[in-house]
This record gives structure tokens, C-alpha cells and sequence, in this order.
């Protein structure tokens, strides 16, 4: 066991893979020789050779196509799209192509691919870094989407996601990279791709986050048990696509009180289908309506009012009262 | 005045016969034996014929989606008369006859045209992706499948095709520029059939020709006359053997022609092309060109064109009898389609549907 960073973590899992099996390819933008940008391939290619880790022309759609034809052929690519913001340059070899690959050719060809990227705000980025899309792909049929939010979980979810034999996005939250240390085992092990986790126990109330806001709605949680002796539950989603609705289900026949936290804007994202899947699973054990604590429906702000912007532990802690009082 | 900014045409043109048949550049004549010209030639009667009769079923509402194919019989079968079995092609949506002739079974490509899942379901020993919708999106996976090629170290090629307005897509200069920074086994085919549904070539770039863009590219690039057969055979043979040999991907612009309308949904040529094109291109029809070659030869007679005619017919027939005994596919069907392992979520969905309608 060793402490370590999710992007080590991450860089770790890569290294275990790429030595498990000479088919597993990682590339992108400044992989190779620089290691990343945020360093989650560093080493590698030194280790595995330029066949294996390399450097792409700087293209998304040509990443994620390259990810498509080697895929097809038997190869196990891990691309790398350097920020989540560009991906909607990759959006028609990802959802228009990766995804398809299995039913239109009814399991003759197959995309068993990875597309890594960083994303998330709170790192005062530019533009078109920190927007939290993966609302895009929970309408994508044919995809897999997770977001870790801890090194041991990057870890185990990343091997799962190589493993896999279908498409698999797999979002790192780039504040989450160094803001925390973690005992994660040295060997290879998976944690499965859908399945959410309790993170916190509680009796009085059901939160359900992922990503860098789980431990934004932990602090809430415990501010809410310090100060007014209610204890909340904390549902880390890790799978975005699917969604654990078991395991969301299984809290709110205990609590009977729910409130999803999400980085991403509003509407007809992860909290809107969240709450779809307990009205249409859970709605006579509800106590109350179950409320979003998200940021308002506007694109990712300039870096000087993301702060406001994305969810705080006030935020959250004022909307865990607001429906505990409905 | 300076001439430094001056574009200049930098890619060759390739012809062997002229539009009577006549060989006009002995040299790049290809190496093919009497009985390879006269299967290059029986293929393109199977394909004109074959293509009528499409016309008429999807008129009839027995074919669904139908790009027509006369006129580009030369560029389609010319090119995969070089490649090898293994090879894999990435084609667009009107390369039918391509596929044909690396192994697509003809029911399955009806099943395709009707929308049937079971048509895109190639068989195993078969290497090539069905017809892709997006105009460039096979160019960028052409470079995936080639580099996978590469470094498996098989001696395979991967193929790709689009057309003239495919050319302006993002992916197309993606797909050649990652083929190239790659050295990878892939030939980039445009069929430059001067229209883009109704937008002609002129209005789709400023380039001279569209095999220059692979200049930009750091790839050869060539011209040939689409409508000649032997050209479009040398050409692609040599950047095959090339591309097999690791000598890395090539650019190839066929400049051809349809002579129908975009597909069967609709479109009227009239509205953007005159009576006047037409009749030129009607003088190059790549099966008059070829056939005249031939019968100089004494390759080809009345009675050859007859067979290859009634072939295609009883072929075309049997196809039909097979794909409309084929099951319709299901929801449940489709779903399992999805995924290796279906997350709950969708079995869960799948249920919806009753075993009624998985039978």
C-alpha cells in the first residue's frame, strides 16, 4: 500500500494495464514524451516504448477516430482528450461512432475503448476547460461514463474501464488530482463501473453527488450533524451512466428525504435524471420533493466568479435545510 | 510581379485510355492478365445492371436508402479489383459495389438499404465496415485501422473512400494528416463525382484539384481519370503495394461522374446540372470506354455482355428472395445489440418488451 494522489493513482493503473497486455495503446495530446499535462502518463513511455505511448497531432476527432479504427481491430486504445471542454470537436467519432460500432454490426466489430479527460472547475482554467459535459454522454446510448472522486476509486474504475469491452468516458476532476492523498493497494484491482457508493451514513436525509462534489456535500453533511444533529447520507455516484438507482433507492427507504448535488448547469443533466429514476422507483417512501443544488443554467463562467459559481458547502448546507423543511 | 504566392497544380494526372478506348499511356498500362480484363469487365455490366434494377425496387418501395452507382462503375471496381481480400475497406455510403466484390453477401446489402440490423452484420471472414453516413468519419478511423495494421505487423492495407465534398469535411484533413504523421498502410480514395448532392466542386474549394490536399498532408497525391478503369486499377495497385510494402498512405482523387440523382429520396438533378454536362459525360461512360478496349482485343463479345447481364439479374432475384425471407429484427433485439453486458438500467428497459416481440 502506498499514499498517493489520483493522478498518481491514475498513472499507476495505466502502468499496471500496459504491462498486463501489449494490445493497450495510450496516446493523446503531449502524452508521450511530456507525460500529460498534468503528468498522468508520466513515465510511461519511457517504459512501454513509442508504439505504445505516444503523441498525436493536435486533433480531437482525429484522437477519438484513431481510438475508433485501432478499437475495431482488436487493439484496446486509452485516448486522452487533454480537456473535456474540447470534446465536443470529437463529438460525432464518439457518440456519432464508438458508441454504434456494436449494434451496427450486430457484435461483429466492437469499440472497446477509453477516453480519458480532465475536467471540473475551481482550477481558474480558461475557457473550454472546466465545463462539467457529461450530461452529453448520459444521452448517449453506448457509452459507460465515470467520475472518481478519490484515488482509490480512480484506480479501481480506470483498470474496469480498460477492461471493458464497450466505450467508456472516464472524467477526472482536475482540482480532485493533488487535493488529496489516499492508501490505494499497490497490485491491480477494479472497482465495477456501476456501481454508486455510500461514502457516509445517515438516517435523515439522502444526498446524491459525484465527481469533486461529493466532498463538497460531505462537508455540508457533517456542518448539518454539528450544528443541527441531522444526519445525512452521502451517495457517491461514480457511474453517471448508468446510475445505481438500487443503491439510491435503498437510502431513501431510509431517510425519505433526497437532494442531488451536481457541478454541471441545471437542466436535463445527471440531477434531472436522478430524481426521474426515484419518482419512477422510489416517490411513495419521499417525505418531501427532492431538490438540485446545481449552478444556474448559463455557460461555465470566467474564472473570477467560478467559485460562486459551482456549488459551496453553504449552498448545499442551505439546500439540505430547505428540504428538510418541505 | 512576384509569382511566390501564385497556387501552382502539383499533383499528376493519370489516364491509360482515352474516352474511345484507345490506349493512350502504354506505360502505366497495369499487369493484368486477359482474364482479369475481362472479370473488370463483366463486373462493371453486373454493377450498371444491378444498379437499374435498384433504381426500379426502391421506386417500388422494395428497397429503402439507395445511393445509384452508374457512371463511377470504373473508380469503385477498378479500386478494389486492387486491393487483397484481407485488406480493409472503409467506404461511404454509395460504395456498394465495393463491397459486393470483397464479400458482402448481395440479400445483405438489401437488408442494409431496408434498414434490417442483420445487413450490416458482415460475415466473419469478411474485412470492411458498412456504408458510413457522416461524410468524413471514416477518414480518421482509416488512419485507427491502418496504424493497427502497423503495429501488429500485418501486411494489410486499409482503404477508404469519399467524395468531392467529403474533401472539406475537418476529418478528412485529420484522417490524412494523422495517416501521414503515422506512416500507416491506408489509401485515401475521393470519388470526385462533381457534385456534393447538388453544390458542384467549384463552390466546395478554391484547390485546383482535390488530390493536392495531400500535399498539406505530407502524402502523395494523385489524379486519375475515374472513368478509366486501367487507370484507376495502376493507380490504386501501386499505392496499395506501396502502402503494404511501408511505404506509407496515399491521396487518390478518381474524377468521375453519376450519372443518376444523389439517392432515390427526391433529388432531382435538373435543378443543378445541365442537359449539356450530361451529354459530355455520357461520352465518357467508363463501360464504353472499356468494352471498346476489349472487343479491339477480342476480349469481349455480345454474347459476354449477355451473361454478365443475366447474372446479375438471377443474382439480384436470389438476393431478393433471401432477404425477404429474412426475420424482422426486434426491440429486444436491438438492445442486446448495446452493450457486451447490459447495465440493469437497460435489461430492465428490455423487459418492456414482450417475448411476443422477441420471437
Amino acid at each position: 500500500m502506498a499514499q498517493m494522489t489520483m493522478i498518481q493513482a491514475i498513472t499507476n493503473a495505466l502502468d499496471l494495464e500496459l504491462a498486463r497486455d501489449n494490445n493497450i495503446l495510450v496516446f493523446g495530446e503531449d502524452v508521450g514524451q511530456n507525460g500529460g499535462v498534468f503528468r498522468a502518463t508520466d513515465g510511461l513511455q519511457k517504459k512501454y516504448g513509442k508504439d505504445r505511448v505516444f503523441d498525436t497531432p493536435l486533433a480531437e476527432s482525429g484522437i477519438a477516430g484513431l481510438a475508433v479504427g485501432l478499437a475495431m481491430q482488436g487493439m484496446r486504445p486509452v485516448a486522452e482528450i487533454q480537456f473535456f471542454g474540447f470534446v465536443f470537436e470529437a463529438m460525432d467519432e464518439i457518440a456519432g461512432q464508438a458508441t454504434r460500432m456494436r449494434y451496427r454490426t450486430n457484435g461483429r466489430f466492437s469499440c472497446p475503448l477509453v477516453i480519458r479527460s480532465p475536467f471540473g472547475g475551481g482550477v481558474k482554467t480558461p475557457e473550454m476547460h472546466a465545463d462539467s459535459l457529461e450530461g452529453l454522454f448520459l444521452q448517449t446510448p453506448g457509452c459507460r461514463v465515470v467520475i472518481p472522486s478519490n484515488p482509490y476509486d480512480a484506480k479501481g474504475l480506470l483498470i474496469s474501464a480498460i477492461r471493458d469491452n464497450d466505450p467508456v468516458i472516464f472524467l477526472e476532476h482536475m482540482k480532485l488530482y493533488r487535493s488529496m492523498r489516499m492508501e490505494v493497494p499497490d497490485e491491480a484491482y477494479t472497482v465495477p463501473l456501476d456501481k454508486a457508493n455510500v461514502v457516509r451514513e445517515g438516517s435523515d436525509l439522502t444526498v446524491i453527488a459525484y465527481g469533486a462534489m461529493v466532498h463538497t456535500a460531505l462537508k455540508a453533511a457533517d456542518e448539518l450533524e454539528k450544528t443541527k444533529g441531522v444526519k445525512a447520507e452521502v451517495i457517491d455516484l461514480r457511474s453517471i451512466n448508468p446510475i445505481d438507482i438500487d443503491t439510491i433507492v435503498a437510502s431513501i427507504k431510509k431517510t425519505h428525504r433526497a437532494v442531488v448535488v451536481q457541478e454541471a448547469q441545471r437542466s436535463a443533466g445527471v440531477a434531472a435524471e436522478v430524481i426521474a429514476q426515484i419518482n419512477e422507483h422510489a416517490i411513495y417512501h419521499l417525505e418531501g420533493p427532492v431538490l438540485r443544488i446545481t449552478p444556474p443554467d448559463t455557460v461555465y463562467p470566467f474564472a473570477m466568479i467560478e467559485d460562486e459559481w459551482i456549488p459551496t458547502p453553504q449552498r448545499v448546507l442551505a439546500g439540505l435545510d430547505k428540504a428538510l423543511s418541505l | 510581379m512576384s509569382t511566390i504566392l501564385e497556387p501552382s497544380k502539383v499533383t499528376p494526372f493519370r489516364q491509360v485510355l482515352d474516352p474511345t478506348g484507345k490506349v493512350v499511356n502504354p506505360d502505366l498500362l497495369p499487369d493484368l492478365k486477359d482474364e482479369d480484363l475481362r472479370e473488370l469487365m463483366r463486373r462493371m455490366v453486373f454493377i450498371r445492371v444491378m444498379d437499374q434494377r435498384a433504381i426500379k425496387l426502391t421506386r417500388q418501395g422494395r428497397l429503402g436508402f439507395y445511393a445509384p452507382v452508374a457512371g463511377q462503375e470504373a473508380s469503385m471496381i477498378g479500386s478494389e479489383y486492387a486491393t487483397n481480400r484481407d485488406d480493409f475497406i472503409l467506404p461511404g455510403y454509395r460504395d456498394i459495389p465495393q463491397l459486393l466484390f470483397h464479400g458482402w453477401p448481395m440479400y445483405q446489402w438489401i437488408l442494409f438499404s431496408r434498414g434490417h440490423q442483420h445487413g450490416s452484420d458482415m460475415p466473419k471472414d469478411t474485412h470492411f465496415l458498412m456504408p458510413q453516413i457522416i461524410i468524413g468519419a471514416q477518414y480518421v478511423q482509416t488512419a485507427g485501422t491502418a496504424l493497427a495494421f502497423k503495429l501488429k505487423g500485418e501486411k494489410r492495407v486499409a482503404i477508404t473512400y469519399t467524395g468531392d465534398g467529403g474533401t472539406s469535411q475537418g476529418d478528412f484533413y485529420e484522417g490524412i494528416n494523422f495517416a501521414g504523421a503515422f506512416h500507416v498502410p491506408a489509401v485515401f480514395i475521393v470519388q470526385n463525382n462533381q457534385f456534393a448532392i447538388s453544390v458542384p466542386v467549384q463552390l466546395q474549394t478554391a484547390a485546383e484539384t482535390l488530390a493536392q490536399k495531400a500535399v498539406a498532408a505530407g502524402i502523395p497525391g494523385v489524379q486519375v481519370d475515374g472513368n478509366d478503369i486501367l487507370a484507376v486499377y495502376a493507380v490504386v495497385k501501386e499505392a496499395v503495394d506501396r502502402a503494404r510494402a511501408g511505404g506509407g498512405p496515399t491521396l487518390i482523387e478518381a474524377v468521375t461522374f453519376r450519372f443518376g440523382p444523389h439517392t432515390m429520396s427526391g433529388d432531382d438533378p435538373t435543378r443543378y446540372r445541365t442537359k449539356e454536362l450530361e451529354g459530355e459525360w455520357e461520352q465518357k461512360d467508363p463501360l464504353v470506354r472499356f468494352r471498346s478496349y476489349l472487343q479491339a482485343k477480342d476480349l469481349w463479345s455480345d454474347k459476354d455482355e449477355e451473361a454478365a447481364m443475366e447474372e446479375s439479374k438471377e443474382a439480384f432475384n436470389d438476393a431478393l428472395k433471401k432477404a425477404d425471407a429474412t426475420p424482422k429484427m426486434t426491440i429486444p433485439g436491438l438492445i442486446d445489440s448495446m452493450f457486451e453486458v447490459l447495465p440493469d438500467s437497460l435489461k430492465a428497459q428490455r423487459a418492456e418488451y414482450s417475448d411476443k416481440e422477441e420471437a
